[in-house]
C-alpha cells in the first residue's frame, strides 16, 4: 500500500479511538462513568496500524486484547455505541455491562473478552489460533508480557508454527513501575530465542507496516514502543510532556488530517451525547 | 465381554476425535502406557496434541482451543497438576459462556492415584474446581458412568472436569445404590471410595449393621436424590460424605447441603489434614474398609447407646 494512504487510513481509525477515549476522559471527569476504566490514549497507533493492515490483507483475525483495549475495539471495527453503552453499565453494552472497560468482547469483530488476569490472553490465543489455524493477534502490555505462562504460550506457538502475531504494547510501565526496574531483558529477544521473528520497533505506523510480509505466514512477536497519555485507570495525567503520536502524525499529514480529525470529533461527540440523553 | 472403565475411555476419546474433528491434549500422552491405556495411540496430525512442561499456560492454550468449539479433550495425568492448569481454565473458560456468552466447552479428564508417590502426585482435588461457577464436575468409576459424563458433555456446552480414578480404570461392573427404609446409616462415597464403602458395607452388615449406600455420581450440580432424601430421613443416625479429597472442600460442602436438606446428622472422612509422603508409612490414603468400618461403628455405637 502507497505510504501516504495507508497512514491517512490509520490515522483515521486511531482519531475514532482518540475523540473517543477524550470523551472517556470527559464522562470520567463528570462521574458518568463509574467502573475502572482503562484508557488507551497514546497508544492507538498500534492497534489502528494492525487493522489498517488487515484490512489491506483481507484477513479478519482472532483478537485477544488485555484491559487496555477500547482502541483494539474500535479500529477493529467494533461497534462504538455498543462501547459507550458498556463503559455506562448497560444491558446494550457490548458485553451487557458485563464486560465494564476490561472485559470487552465482540463476536462481530472475533475480538474475544479478557479475564482480568494479566497475561492470560497470552496462551489462550495461542491455543484459539492452534485449533482453528486461523490468523490471530494477541495484544499484551509489556508487563503481561512477563507472565510466565505469556512465556510457556509462545514456546509452544513456535514450536507449533502457527498463524500467530503476539504484539506488545510496550509503554515501559506496570501501572508506575518502569520496565528497567522489572527486567533487563526484552521480549523481542526471548521471541528470537524462542525461534520466532522478534523486533522492538516504534508505534509509527509505517514501522509496522514494514513487517506485515511476515504476518500470519510464521508466529512473530513485535514489541511496539509507546506511551500512555493518561493514568494507568481513570482520566488523571502523570506528565504533560509524553510524547504524543497522535499530534506528530496530525502534524505530518497537514491538511488532511485535520480534515479527518474535526470531522471524526465531531461525529464521537455526537454518539456520546446521543447515548447519554437515553 | 464386558468392557472396562479403561476401554471405554480409550473408545469414547477415538471416536470423539473421529467424528468432532476433535483434539486430546496433554503431557506425554505417548509416554509408556499412554496414560493406563486411555488415551488411543493416534499420531499429532490426528489429533493427539502434546503440550510442554508450561502446565499453567497448558491451561489457557486448551481454553483457547475451546474456545474454537472442537471440544477438546484435556488430560491431566496427576490430579495436583490441576494447581498450575485449574487457573486459567477455571477464570477463563469457565466464565466465557456467561461474560461473553462464548460457550467454550473442554472436557478434563483429571486422574487420581495414590500411594507412595508424594505430596503433589496423588488422590482427587476435584475441590480445587468446586467453589467456582460455570463447571460441573463428576466422577465415574464404572463404564455406564463415564458414558454419562461423556453424554452430558456434548449435550451441553459447559466446562466439565472429570475426576477419574486410576483404581477404576479395570472395573466392569456397575455400582448400584442400597437404600430402604429403616438403616442406622447410609455412606456417601465420591470417586474411589466407592470400592472400600461397597466392602466396608457388607462387614458391617455380618455384624448386625444396617448400612446403606448412596454413590455420588455428580459432585456439581449436587441434586439430592429423592430416595437418598428419603431414606436418610428414616435412617436412626444420617449418613457419612467419603472421599478422596481433603475435607474441608467438596465433602464438608456436600455434608452440609445433605444437613440441610434432611435436617439429620452428617460426618465426613477423606484425606488427613496433612501432606502425603513417598513411604507407606507416611501416604495420605482416603479412607479405608477398615476406616470406614471404625467410624461407621463409632457413630451407631455411640448415639445408639445414648
Ligand atoms: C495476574 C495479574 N497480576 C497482576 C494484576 C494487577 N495489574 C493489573 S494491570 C497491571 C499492569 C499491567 O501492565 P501492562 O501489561 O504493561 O499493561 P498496561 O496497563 O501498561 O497497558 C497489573 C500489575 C492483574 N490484573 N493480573
Amino acid at each position: 500500500m502507497n505510504e501516504k494512504i495507508f497512514r491517512l487510513k490509520t490515522f483515521e481509525k486511531a482519531s475514532y479511538c482518540r475523540h473517543f477515549e477524550e470523551e472517556v476522559i470527559k464522562n470520567l471527569k463528570l462521574k458518568n462513568i463509574n467502573i475502572p476504566t482503562y484508557v488507551s490514549a497514546g497508544q492507538e497507533f498500534i492497534a489502528a496500524s494492525m487493522a489498517t493492515i488487515c484490512e489491506d490483507l483481507k484477513i479478519k483475525p482472532l483478537i485477544f486484547g488485555q484491559h487496555r483495549c477500547h482502541s483494539i475495539y474500535i479500529s477493529f471495527g467494533g461497534d462504538k455505541v455498543k462501547l459507550i453503552d458498556e463503559l455506562l453499565g448497560r444491558k446494550t453494552g457490548c458485553t451487557k455491562g458485563m464486560g465494564g472497560s476490561a472485559s470487552i468482547a465482540s463476536k462481530e469483530i472475533n475480538m474475544f473478552g479478557h479475564d482480568g488476569l494479566m497475561g492470560s490472553n497470552g496462551p489462550i490465543g495461542v491455543g484459539a489460533c492452534f485449533a482453528t489455524n486461523h490468523p490471530t493477534i494477541v495484544f499484551l502490555g509489556d508487563a503481561a508480557a512477563e507472565e510466565d505462562y505469556v512465556l510457556g504460550g509462545l514456546g509452544w506457538a513456535s514450536t507449533k508454527n502457527i498463524p500467530l502475531i503476539t504484539v506488545v504494547e510496550d509503554n515501559n510501565l506496570s501501572i508506575l513501575t518502569e520496565k528497567k526496574v522489572r527486567r533487563n531483558w526484552e521480549m523481542s529477544d526471548v521471541a528470537k530465542s524462542f525461534k520466532m521473528q522478534g523486533y522492538n520497533i516504534d508505534d509509527d505506523p509505517i514501522d509496522l507496516l514494514k513487517y506485515s510480509e511476515i504476518f500470519f505466514k510464521k508466529p512473530c512477536l513485535l514489541n511496539v514502543n509507546t506511551n500512555r497519555i493518561f493514568w494507568h485507570a481513570g482520566a488523571g495525567k502523570d506528565s504533560d510532556d509524553t510524547f504524543d503520536r497522535y499530534e506528530e502524525e496530525k502534524k505530518r499529514l497537514g491538511e488532511d488530517a485535520l480534515a479527518i480529525d474535526k470531522k471524526i470529533k465531531e461525529e464521537i461527540k455526537n454518539l456520546w451525547k446521543k447515548q447519554l440523553e437515553k | 465381554m464386558e468392557k472396562t472403565v479403561r476401554e471405554i475411555i480409550k473408545e469414547t476419546s477415538r471416536d470423539h476425535i473421529k467424528k468432532n474433528n476433535s483434539l486430546i491434549f496433554g503431557q506425554c500422552l505417548s509416554a509408556v502406557g499412554w496414560v493406563g491405556g486411555t488415551v488411543p495411540e493416534l499420531t499429532e496430525k490426528e489429533g493427539l496434541i502434546e503440550l510442554s512442561m508450561a502446565d499453567v499456560a497448558n491451561g489457557g492454550i486448551v481454553a483457547g482451543a475451546g474456545l474454537s468449539n472442537r471440544r477438546p479433550i484435556y488430560v491431566i495425568r496427576y490430579q495436583g497438576f490441576n494447581w498450575f492448569n485449574a487457573s486459567i481454565i477455571l477464570n477463563y473458560a469457565c466464565k466465557s459462556k456467561e461474560i461473553w456468552n462464548v460457550p467454550c466447552p473442554i472436557f478434563i479428564r483429571g486422574i487420581a492415584m495414590e500411594g507412595s508417590i508424594g505430596p503433589v502426585a496423588g488422590s482427587s482435588q476435584h475441590s480445587i474446581y468446586f467453589k467456582m461457577p460455570g463447571i460441573k464436575i463428576i466422577s465415574p468409576m464404572t463404564p455406564n458412568e463415564y458414558l454419562i459424563a461423556y453424554k452430558d458433555f456434548m449435550k451441553n456446552d459447559d466446562v466439565m472436569y472429570v475426576s477419574e480414578h486410576r483404581g477404576s480404570y479395570s472395573n466392569t461392573k456397575e455400582l448400584n445404590d442400597h437404600l430402604d427404609d429403616n438403616l442406622d446409616l447410609i455412606l456417601f462415597p465420591i470417586s474411589i471410595t466407592r470400592f472400600e464403602a461397597q466392602k466396608a458395607k457388607i462387614e458391617l452388615e455380618k455384624e448386625g449393621y444396617k448400612i446403606g449406600i448412596a454413590n455420588i455420581l455428580w459432585i456439581k450440580p449436587f441434586l439430592i436424590k429423592k430416595e437418598w432424601e428419603k431414606a436418610v430421613i428414616k435412617s436412626k443416625f444420617g449418613g457419612v460424605v467419603l472421599d478422596d479429597d481433603y475435607t474441608d472442600g467438596v465433602a464438608s460442602n456436600l455434608a452440609y447441603q445433605l444437613i440441610k436438606r434432611t435436617k439429620k446428622n452428617f460426618e465426613v472422612m477423606g484425606l488427613k489434614d496433612r501432606s502425603a509422603g513417598f513411604s507407606k508409612t507416611t501416604d495420605n490414603l482416603p479412607p479405608s474398609k477398615e476406616e470406614i468400618i471404625k467410624k461407621c461403628k463409632e457413630i451407631i455405637d455411640k448415639k445408639g447407646k445414648l
